[in-house]
């Protein structure tokens, strides 16, 4: 018989290891899903996590990962904090859209004066965008006590309305011949986010991703404020009596994380997306919720993890046209991931012990 | 031994990948990106149908593939990139939000052929646009839903303020007002092309309203779900037959047939005749129909509802003939005037006697 024994304290070892074995395991049950489904399991596992990074067409997929990756990794650091200090800030997608449109806002009232500050200004309008979005759960936890999960959350639906009425409204093409969407920045140049290098599919966003990581990882392994946030998560009272203060911290863990998910709106649409519209937003605020928890809350893990993840979506996308595979078998197969990263959790805090059977 | 078999396996899998895509370039490969689920049994799922109708007319001449479930935006110009880059010679990209994408893409391979339907923008010689008169059918639809309502107010499920869902609000409310001058008309956007739960939401919402007639614009069979709880309350196939509704709530339907279209289109790139078109066909060319009327409507008013349809068919009728005002009041269309087609795809206003305002 198995049993399992709660560790003195989570292994170190299998915090690690388990995202692998996460890994590893999605690909034999994603297999066996492929092959039920009538095709070659090793040709679709292939197609998925090989072609992307070394198929025919490398060339073009790799930069892909970094596009798809780039806003995952900025949100999922930001939020990784909030997380590790016991803050759940669910509503990133909200204010992803509310940096999107108010750094788009700022690009559009000038449009079309030529001046290099026209796009630092956007990227601080646009964290500051998600920031404001992000302080209104925050403010109402610190001084109402409401639940923040539930208030991000809703802000997410109400900052879709707002984007509609944005893209149908004020920030509408005024060429646009009446259809809804604003401007497109790739027409624009002070205001766009064009490739740094052709082909590379590195744009600012992605420049800004990395530097994010590493400040995140010098935040929680250096810096007094990662010790108080860490020290939160783990011991809510210790950190009280360190003179850590709850409210600070929660408005301080939301206001980073919400100016990150600004900052990823603002550089995908003046990069990739290219302009405001009714469903401009795909649901990175979401999955970067995910990419946190799939990086272990931990800077250089999420880096990894949100690139995992880009290429998920990347490599279905691939499966799903060359082999015919249904959407909806990627999407399981990405829900599949996630499971076995949460089953595997229990080797990080149990052991698994072969009981012997009781002498009778 | 077991690294060699694993090798061989590889080895043979990396070979079967490169005789597959050898062999496809022999052979004329035709690619179609859908908003939706093939499984919608509405928009995504009549295009899925004139994919079918490609494979049957061509058989092995054509090899064709798909992509399901493609957000507009950003992640729509990656799956029109890779598609063109895994050989597809003509691709069809059918929804309104994949404008950009289409035409973005169509600029680096001019030797790929695009087709947009719904949208205005041709910017390169290798992208056509198609689409059908909806509004023709709305016309028709309009007038069973003017004859059957008895709370005299009807409904309508927008899905985003586009000149096309616009069309089908004044047309849907132009003739059934023709027929019951007492009838009103609520809008409800859902800001989505496939989105049951949103669909079903806004359903309920007209119904708690009094709407006993709803008309949706959205691609599920939602709305019909929610309208069967109601007794007396009928509806619309959409895009699609939905018969399995029938026959009551749904009492008739408008069908995209986009099959002749399709097999025409992809027979042009096989016999190399393909050239850049602007196609927008309606009930006359068979791409607009209207479904079978069930017996819940009574026998005159089907009688009326098919008269309608076939004047409109001959070019006897159309169905944004003058006398008709703007919702300002002011004259659009003086009597006997037709408007012309330039118009109808800009149209951005309701016509006089619709309550409410075009999101703005």
């Amino acid at each position: 018989m198995l049993k399992l024994e709660k560790r003195p304290s989570p292994s170190q070892f299998w915090s690690r290891a388990t995202p692998v074995l996460a890994v590893v395991l999605t690909m034999i049950a994603g297999g066996v899903m492929f092959a039920v489904l009538g095709k070659d399991p090793l040709v679709a596992i292939r197609t998925i996590f090989w072609d992307p990074l070394f198929g025919e067409f490398a060339w073009y997929l790799r930069g892909q990962l970094l596009v798809k990756a780039g806003p995952l990794i900025l949100i999922a650091v930001g939020l990784s904090l909030g997380f590790r200090a016991g803050i759940w800030n669910i509503g990133a997608e909200g204010q992803y859209i509310m940096g999107a449109i108010c750094g788009a806002a700022v690009g559009l009232a000038v449009y079309p004066t030529d001046n290099r500050l026209i796009f630092p200004l956007m990227v601080v309008a646009g964290a500051f965008g998600g920031w404001a979005w992000a302080m209104i759960p925050a403010i109402l936890k610190t001084k109402f006590n409401t639940n923040e999960i539930l208030v991000s959350l809703m802000l997410v639906y109400v900052a879709q309305t707002v984007l509609a009425m944005a893209s149908t409204g004020f920030l509408r093409n005024p060429e646009g011949a009446g259809f809804p969407g604003s401007r497109n920045f790739s027409s624009y140049p002070a205001a766009a986010n064009p490739e740094l290098i052709a082909g590379s599919g590195l744009h600012w966003g992605g420049v800004a991703a990395l530097g994010v990581v590493v400040a995140g990882y010098v935040l929680l392994q250096r810096h007094i404020l990662g010790f108080h946030i860490k020290l939160s998560g783990q011991a809510p009272r210790a950190a009280r009596f360190a003179g850590v203060s709850p409210p600070k911290l929660t408005v301080l863990c939301m206001g980073i994380a919400g100016a990150l998910a600004g900052m990823a709106g603002l550089f995908e649409v003046t990069g990739p997306a290219g302009q405001i519209s009714i469903d401009f937003n795909v649901g990175y605020g979401f999955t970067a919720i995910i990419v946190a928890f799939l990086g272990r809350l931990n800077p250089v893990g999420i880096l990894l993890a949100g690139l995992l993840m880009a290429l998920t979506y990347i490599g279905g996308e691939m499966a799903s046209t060359n082999l015919g595979l249904p959407s909806a078998a990627i999407q399981a197969f990405q829900g599949m991931l996630l499971f076995f990263l949460l089953a595997c959790d229990v080797l990080t805090n149990f052991r698994i012990r072969l009981a012997k059977r009781e002498a009778v | 031994m077991l690294r060699r078999t694993l090798l061989a396996t590889a080895a043979l899998g990396l070979g079967l990948a490169f005789g597959g895509a050898a062999m496809a370039q022999d052979k004329t490969k035709a690619c179609w990106v859908y908003v939706g689920p093939i499984g919608d049994l509405g928009w995504s799922y009549q295009h899925h149908q004139g994919l079918l109708a490609v494979q049957v007319a061509y058989g092995d001449k054509v090899e064709t593939a798909y992509q399901e479930n493609v957000p507009e935006g950003a992640d729509a110009e990656r799956v029109l990139t890779q598609m063109a880059l895994s050989g597809c010679d003509i691709i069809f990209t059918t929804s309104f939000g994949y404008m950009d994408a289409t035409n973005a893409v169509a600029a680096k391979f001019p030797n790929v052929k695009f087709e947009h339907a719904t949208g205005f923008k041709r910017e390169h010689p290798n992208v056509s646009t198609y689409n059908a008169r909806f509004y023709e059918g709305r016309a028709v639809m309009g007038t069973i839903a003017g004859r059957m309502t008895k709370s005299n107010k009807i409904g309508y499920i927008g899905s985003f303020p586009i000149p096309e869902v616009i069309q089908g609000i004044n047309s849907s409310y132009i003739h059934a007002k023709k027929v019951n001058p007492d009838v009103t008309m609520s809008v409800v956007w859902a800001y989505t092309w496939f989105d049951p739960a949103k669909e079903a939401d806004a359903a309920k919402a007209l119904i708690e309203q009094g709407v006993d007639v709803i008309l949706a614009h959205t691609d599920s069979t939602a709305p019909l779900a929610e309208a069967a709880k109601t007794p007396g309350v009928i509806g619309f196939g959409q895009a699609s037959d939905m018969l399995d509704y029938a026959p009551s709530p749904r009492v008739s339907s408008i069908v995209d047939n986009w099959a002749p279209y399709y097999v025409k289109q992809v027979g042009a790139v096989l016999d190399g005749t393909w050239a850049q078109t602007d196609t927008w066909a309606g009930i006359g060319d068979g791409e607009v129909q209207i479904g079978a009327i069930t017996e819940a409507v009574p026998a005159e008013v089907k009688a009326e509802a098919e008269a309608l349809a076939a004047k409109i068919a001959s070019g006897e009728y159309h169905p944004f003939t003058g006398p008709l005002n703007k919702q300002d009041g002011s004259v659009w269309l003086a009597d006997g005037v037709v408007a012309n087609d330039g118009e109808l795809a800009g149209l951005n206003f309701y016509v006089e006697g619709i309550t409410g305002d075009i999101p703005k």
